[in-house]
């Protein structure tokens, strides 16, 4: 009953609260990384060098007035934030933050479950978050909003076949679907993913930026572009759920990114004996640093690059990307077939 | 005790629900839905006996229906979109230039 | 017992949303319902073990058709009232009437059925590997070549021919 109930539930809980917490502390550290990028110094007002900015900035979104446009479709424009943020907050069921741990005389494992269609899972999930944006654009019953919704869900359904080719190498390489086990085979492979397949890392990368619609590609939710895109016409704490959710779909395209190509909890050179002195550090932390180092690496993407025009993006996605993957794939295929 | 029976009664229970919706309402749209929950159906009843006598072909078999639905959609949605140019109207009533 | 609890509650579910699909005014509305719809036929065949098809129910049918529709009744902004669009009197009672017939005389023949001797099993295929995923993958790439590569091919042409369709006249 204990192992079957408590401990998951423990282990949902614990996982909830750090990746919200995770998530409202990312928008300081995207305030800070982008200012120091600009030569300034971001938030510092609110608690020392703005660390409780967030908890300002939670404040101030709980309590302003809720508005809902005239004639727009009541439940829909409330159920669209609630579909863009439980896909995200879903996923985490199967990301392995380690390996295991001893505590109270029990093994606990650390991750909430593994399932062996795990890869396909975030898949199919992250597909099922495409919702959230159509029906935001719709239900807001205004021009620009509906165009707006409409360019970033036909951009994230072409940038989701880019990503799930590359996911399909990744499987070629490990040879099962579970997470766990693609983090065990890099294992037993003793290298990172990222090194055998380089370009299917670009292009999960990439295609994770435009998945959650960050800069290079963010002109659908662009301030300057489309009048503030697809959440034009929320505010209060339905916005901020649409702006947690993008957060979120962050967290998880890099722990996502982490496990497959950056070999999870594994620590660098994993089967080097000479570097065994790594191996103090215990695993979740070597996950949260790989993360960490994703997420950064999102940030300064932001900070540095221009944003693609609309056609240059979906250009990019069909005509580069998806060709890009394919070809991977047969040649991670042909390699394999020719090493066995 | 979950028989196989009870599996047949809810894929009939949602068959008969897809085909009302094909007779009854008259935007194509949601007629080419209920062909999706018409297939659906199908699909639940291949899993339930595959389940039952633990032989894979049922699975294999629901896949290729989804692959099917999924190219049926795309090219009756084609089709809806090309007849809405030119009439303005999603009303299958009002989709009658074949008739006399 | 589980099982059980798991199979009435996603039945009463699905035909419930699946009520809500045919009868909704508003085509975005039928939309959200067939959405949600799927996901509980998926979590119904998870419980019956064959997640590989559970997964690609979510990805394919909820995650690809289904925004399919959902763009389409988007780009179909019809100006006129939905009412209009719901079969008066005569036509809707045929066929409510015509799809009752249908129900009843399917459970009949699933009840006889369940009374008589149900009819052997053929023998399922030996696949050396396990876990569902690789078997289902293992019979779609041996004794299924054929009807895949033919799915292929028939995705292909519905490819092109949806884009040849919806594409405007230049």
């Amino acid at each position: 009953m204990v192992e079957l109930v408590l401990i998951p539930l423990l282990k949902i809980i614990v996982v909830l609260n750090a990746t919200l917490l995770g998530v409202t502390y990312m928008v300081l550290l995207e305030r800070k990384v982008i200012a120091w990028a600009q030569s300034r110094l971001g938030p510092m007002r609110v608690g020392p060098y703005g660390v409780l900015q967030p908890v300002a900035d939670a404040m101030k979104l709980m309590l302003k007035e809720d508005i809902t446009p005239a004639r727009a479709d009541k439940w829909v424009f409330t159920l669209a934030p609630i579909l863009s943020m439980v896909p995200a907050l879903v996923v985490y069921a199967v990301i392995p933050f380690g390996d295991e741990v001893h505590l109270f005389g029990r093994r606990i494992s650390l991750y909430i479950t593994d399932i062996n269609v795990g890869l396909l899972y975030v898949v199919s999930v992250t597909s099922v978050g495409v919702y959230g944006i159509i029906l935001a654009g719709y239900s807001s019953n205004s021009k620009w909003p509906l165009l707006a919704s409409l360019r970033a869900s036909a951009q994230l359904i072409s940038y989701e076949i880019a990503i799930t080719l590359t996911l399909v190498s990744v499987v070629l390489m490990s040879g099962t679907l579970s997470m766990v086990g693609i983090v065990t085979s890099q294992a037993s492979q003793g290298v990172w993913y990222a090194f055998i397949q380089p370009m299917a890392f670009v292009i999960f990368f990439i295609g994770g930026l435009a998945e959650t619609n960050r800069a290079p590609f963010d002109l659908p939710e662009a301030e300057q572009e489309l009048t503030g895109g697809f959440h034009t016409e929320y505010s209060g704490m339905r916005f901020a759920l649409f702006f947690l959710a993008e957060y979120a779909n962050m967290i998880v395209v890099s722990s996502v990114a982490t496990t497959l190509f950056l070999g999870g909890w594994l620590r660098p050179f994993p089967n080097v004996e000479f570097l065994s002195f790594l191996g103090i550090v215990p695993g979740w932390c070597w996950f949260l640093l790989k993360s960490f180092i994703f997420l950064y690496l999102f940030i300064w993407v932001r900070a540095t690059l221009p944003r693609y025009r609309y056609d240059q993006l979906m250009r990019l996605g069909w005509k580069v990307l998806i060709p890009l993957a394919i070809a991977n794939l047969i040649l991670t295929a042909i390699v394999k077939v020719a090493l066995a | 005790m979950i028989t196989p029976t009870h599996y047949l009664l809810l894929s009939m229970a949602l068959f008969t629900i897809g085909l009302a919706g094909v007779m009854t309402r008259r935007n194509i749209i949601i007629v080419f839905m209920s062909i999706e929950l018409m297939l659906n159906a199908v699909n639940i009843n291949l899993v339930a006996y595959s389940a039952q006598v633990q032989n894979l072909v049922g699975q294999v078999f629901a896949i290729f229906v989804m692959a099917v639905a999924a190219a049926e959609a795309a090219v009756g949605l084609g089709i809806l979109l090309a007849f809405y140019r030119n009439k303005e109207t999603v009303n299958i009533d009002e989709m009658n230039l074949m008739k006399w | 017992m589980a099982e059980a609890i798991a199979f009435y509650v996603l039945a009463a579910c699905i035909l419930g949303f699946a009520v809500l699909v045919v009868t909704a005014k508003n085509p975005v509305h039928s939309v959200v319902f067939l959405v949600l719809d799927f996901l509980c036929v998926a979590a119904l065949y998870v419980t019956l073990g064959a997640e590989f098809v559970a997964a690609i129910q979510v990805l394919v049918y909820a995650g690809g058709i289904v925004v399919l529709y959902l763009f389409v009744v988007m780009l179909v902004n019809v100006k006129r009232p939905p009412e209009a669009f719901r079969a008066g009197g005569r036509h809707a009672t045929l066929g409510l009437a015509l799809a009752g017939a249908v129900l009843v005389e399917a459970a009949a023949i699933a009840v006889w059925s369940r009374l008589s001797p149900a009819a052997p099993a053929s023998a399922a295929q030996t696949v050396p590997v396990s876990g569902n995923t690789e078997q289902v993958g293992w019979l779609l790439y041996t004794s299924y070549l054929v009807p895949f590569e033919v799915a292929s091919m028939l995705l292909l042409v519905a490819m092109v021919g949806a884009i040849v369709l919806a594409r405007k006249e230049s």
